[in-house]
């Protein structure tokens, strides 16, 4: 009887697992950091996660519908790179909100890029979105060789110490993005997304748009990566071309983590989201375990492996019992 | 309608030959030399070999299909190419166990993400991306960030250095060709060879003709593993020195050789020939770059560009209406 209830609750709930390993992950990290709650350390941690969040939204998408985006975070370096030549340190909040939209359409035209290439010239998803990763690399080198530029220190500090209600300014935009999907994943759209990732051809054979839903998911993905290097530029408060691209593996990660299927059609968007979460959480438990440093890359690796293999592993035993 | 269609293999080569000769034809090009001319191919295929070899178990896993992949392969290459080092420490009788152990370690290394992938239902992207950081981890913990040892004359004599002074053409090239048949042998001429690509096109069918799916699996990842080990001991030999960051510059290369080769990423269809020449390609319009002394920035660009001009030519999937 516990076995079937079980089951029917990891079929139901793919974000089930990443739910029980964010809480396991804020418990040790309250065990290990007591101020963990306090306004101004939770504020510090939510605006270094909100980056690789935002990202992980957009990843999780484009893995619903079945592919895959290599290129989310050499677009969150177009966008750190243009805010930070184009506005500059002594430019005013005005100018910096028009290149945040205009970096907005940045990343629609590279997301629309990648989409065009995938969905209607029929590529494969990796390999294209690995070679515009280094098109738009490149071109965010281009835009700033060096690591400079800034943005005005107004604009930063709104991002770095905004916390209306005692909540992280992060809080609100998280709890927007997850309303705007709950909006989406009710919509025809929504439902194309699921049938799309699930399996393309059978979709395709009831009548589903399916190259219009995937040509979509890319759109959003490019449209997250740019909210996300927005959101990693008003936190360091400069430029540098290479900023977005360790994110991207680390974006792919916190969406498995969160109970999606990388081949799609399972999962959601609030499970990669406390995925993205608990990633950032094991960081900070490793860094206050005082873990000896050589050690830090070796046990934080073990412990998003272990993560992973979790699931597997209860399948596992149970199939034997 | 008929349509002219060349193997992908031959396509990139032929793209690498006017490629090659149009290089000539730069300032600094080789000209009408050609003496400099067949120096600069040697070298770009010689560069070329490693990755080849490091593409190789990368090959075989993606034609075992189910999304296969092995991202761990940069980190592997490192780790052996390391332990390579640390071991042979200049003496000529410590190369064979040396040899041994960089493909031991990268079998195992790959057995895990075997093992991963196949009982515990983890997608073989994720799996062999947390396998890569476990191997990087490990390094670090291994050689606290500074390593030492040596290569010895024996393996820079059957790595770097030609056959005989008769022949210019170094021993890694001579090494990838019997390298290279006996892959093309293990992929066609064996039951390994056949079970794999059976497993790629469709497992469950796979399963029903008798192939036992568990073990091509693991067997497959293993291999990858192994081969990935012998890239880092070839490319330690090759170079003399090692850094922690020795082999994942060769990662996404590696996958990139196996697309342009014309090697299905969704499983199933492929060759290692076609690896091979994805390898001479890339090498060959990497070196091309450098050699035009393109900015950084530019070089990205180009590179991506190029790679998306070559899948657009032949990467592309089944149509939906099919």
């Amino acid at each position: 009887m516990n076995q079937s209830r079980w089951d029917a609750l990891t079929a139901r709930q793919p974000a089930m697992f990443a739910l029980i390993l964010l809480v396991l992950s804020i418990v040790i990290n309250f065990i290990l950091q007591p101020n963990m709650f306090a306004r101004e350390t939770l504020n510090s941690n939510m605006r270094v996660f909100l980056p690789i969040i935002l990202m992980a939204v957009g990843q999780a998408i484009v893995i619903l519908g079945g592919g895959i985006d290599i290129s989310v975070g050499s677009i969150s370096s177009i966008v750190n790179t243009v805010l930070a030549t184009r506005v500059g340190l002594d430019g005013s909040p005005e100018r910096m909100w028009q290149f945040v939209f205009f970096s907005l359409l940045i990343g629609l035209l590279a997301g629309a890029i990648n989409g065009f290439f995938i969905s209607f010239l029929r590529l494969q998803p990796i390999i294209t979105t690995y070679a515009t990763s280094f098109l738009y690399a490149g071109f965010a080198l281009f835009i700033l060789p060096n690591p400079g530029g800034g943005i005005p220190a107004s604009v930063a500090s709104f991002y770095r110490n905004s916390t209306p209600l005692n909540l992280p300014l992060a809080f609100y935009v998280i709890a927007l993005v997850l309303l705007i999907w709950l909006y989406i994943s009710s919509t025809r759209y929504g439902k194309f997304l699921y049938a799309v990732g699930g399996k393309a051809e059978a979709a395709y054979e009831t009548a589903v748009p399916v190259t219009q839903t995937q040509f979509m998911t890319y759109v959003i993905s490019g449209l997250m990566a740019a909210l996300s290097g927005i959101a990693i530029t008003m936190l360091s408060g400069s430029g540098n071309a290479d900023i977005g691209g360790p994110m991207t593996l680390n974006s792919i990660t916190a969406v498995v983590i969160g109970g999606n299927a990388l081949s799609g059609g399972v999962g959601g968007v609030t499970g990669p989201v406390m995925g993205a979460i608990t990633l950032g959480i094991i960081q900070n438990i490793i860094s206050f375990a005082h873990i000896d440093t050589w050690w830090e890359t070796f046990v934080k690796a073990v412990i998003i492996v272990v993560a992973l293999a979790a699931p597997g592993v209860v399948n596992l035993f149970r199939r034997r019992a | 309608m008929k349509r002219i269609s060349i193997s992908p293999p031959v396509a990139a080569l032929i793209l690498a030959v006017i490629l090659f000769v149009l290089s000539g034809l730069l300032p600094n090009g080789f000209g009408s030399d050609m003496d400099v001319a067949r120096a600069q191919a040697t070298n770009i295929v010689r560069l070329a070999v490693f990755l080849g070899v490091i593409a190789a178990g990368q090959t075989l896993v993606i034609i075992s299909g189910s999304e296969g992949i092995d991202l761990s392969a940069g980190s592997v290459v490192t780790l052996t190419a390391i332990l390579a080092y640390i071991i042979v420490n200049g003496v000529d009788s410590r190369v064979l166990p040396a040899l041994l152990i960089a493909l031991a370690v990268g079998a195992l290394v790959g057995l895990v993400n075997g093992v991963g992938i196949t009982f515990l239902k983890i997608s073989p992207f994720v799996m062999t991306l947390g396998m890569s950081g476990v191997v990087t981890g490990a390094i670090i913990v291994l050689t606290h960030g500074n390593v030492t040892g040596k290569v010895s004359p024996l393996m820079t004599r059957l790595i770097a250095r030609p056959l005989s002074p008769a022949l210019q053409i170094p021993n890694a090239i001579i090494i990838w060709i019997l390298f290279g048949l006996l892959l093309w042998l293990l992929l066609e001429r064996t039951a390994f060879g056949k079970n794999l690509f059976a497993i790629g096109v469709n497992r469950v069918t796979a399963r029903l003709s008798g192939v036992n799916v568990t073990a091509m699996n693991l067997a497959t990842y293993a291999l990858a593993g192994a081969l990935a080990g012998f890239g880092g001991f070839l490319l330690v030999g090759n170079t003399g020195v090692v850094h922690l960051q020795l082999g994942q510059p060769f990662l996404f290369p590696s996958i990139a050789a196996v697309a342009v080769g014309g090697t299905l990423l969704s499983g199933g269809k492929g060759s290692y020939w076609g690896t091979m020449a994805g390898a001479i390609v890339l090498t060959l319009i990497t070196s091309l770059l450098t050699t035009m002394q393109m900015p950084e920035s530019v070089r990205r660009m180009v590179l991506g560009g190029t790679l998306l001009v070559l899948i657009s030519i032949y990467g592309r999937q089944r149509a939906l209406r099919q």
